[in-house]
């Protein structure tokens, strides 16, 4: 009977009270992951939004190919109108 | 039943209660978590989707934008020679010379002239635009050294009947001027020469 007693209070002053401080800190770490979670979602969903812009680029890229190519019409005709370095 | 069996009963309670709690909000904050990494898995999935053209795009862009380099340097060295054109860049961009020019590896090594310090912007351009082109004196506070609209006109003027032929009776060649100079001078002796002194009495 002294022993059962004895195994009682081992069981409500030692593994009780260490089982909850170890599940509350558990769920601590969880918690404290959800907030970081929501975070990380929330610049990932930024970082999305800023790269709507990136469509833009085929705009840009058939922009530069029409500048260029101006460009090359214009150099030709200069090309043509000037006249080059004279020998030295 | 013992007193001793009522506690135990009561810690084993006790024990389950507390693991139910807990493991129950544990579940309840991974699930979060886990709903929150869906939402990231999303965005960062539209972020891969929306950059992978970006490397090919800006590839092609540059490589455009390069060749229009390339054309631009290599009319310039052939219009102006490699020595003009960096003293031309460097004078429109001071420093840009010790970059030199992309394609002329060479130009790194030129001592940029001060073509930039001497002509106005577009002088040396009206200059080779042709040998007649009225550049006139230099004017740094306008823009334009010729009149585009007259000029022609003004030009023409000067030769209603056509530019005649260099050496003829109406354009005389240029004056031959030094030894073989159609009209030669003595040198005065005086020139040069030490001044002469007045005597110490005249004032």
């Amino acid at each position: 009977m002294t022993l059962w007693w004895i195994g009682n209070l081992v069981l409500l002053l030692a593994v009780f009270p260490i089982v909850v401080i170890l599940l509350k800190g558990v769920l601590d770490a969880a918690r404290t992951i959800t907030p970081t979670v929501r975070g990380i979602a929330a610049t990932a969903a930024a970082g999305s939004e800023d790269l709507d812009a990136a469509e833009l680029l085929l705009t840009t890229q058939e922009q530069v190919k029409q500048t260029v190519a101006g460009v090359a019409g214009y150099g030709g005709s200069l090309d043509v109108i000037l006249d080059d370095e004279e020998p030295r | 039943m013992s007193a001793a069996a009522v506690v135990l009963i009561i810690a084993v309670v006790l024990i389950v209660l507390a693991l139910v709690v807990f493991l129950v909000a544990t579940i309840l904050e991974l699930r979060k978590i886990v709903a929150g990494l869906d939402d990231v898995i999303e965005h960062v999935g539209g972020i891969v989707e929306k950059s992978a053209p970006v490397n090919e795009v800006v590839t092609t862009i540059n490589e455009q934008l390069d060749a229009g380099v390339e054309l631009l340097e290599g009319l310039l060295v052939k219009k102006a020679g490699l020595t003009d054109a960096v003293g031309l860049v460097d004078g429109l961009y001071p420093g840009a010379a010790a970059a030199g020019l992309r394609a002329f590896p060479e130009s790194t090594e030129i001592v940029a002239p001060r073509i930039g310090e001497v002509y106005t912007k577009g002088t040396l351009t009206l200059a080779r635009l042709g040998r007649e082109a009225p550049i006139a004196a230099a004017s740094p506070g306008e823009g334009l050294l010729r009149n585009v609209e007259g000029g022609s006109l003004a030009a023409r003027a000067l030769y209603p009947d056509g530019r005649p032929a260099v050496g003829s009776e109406s354009l005389p060649g240029s004056p031959v001027i030094g030894a073989g100079a159609p009209e030669q001078y003595e040198r005065r002796e005086d020139i040069g020469a030490p001044r002469k002194r007045f005597p110490a009495g005249r004032s």
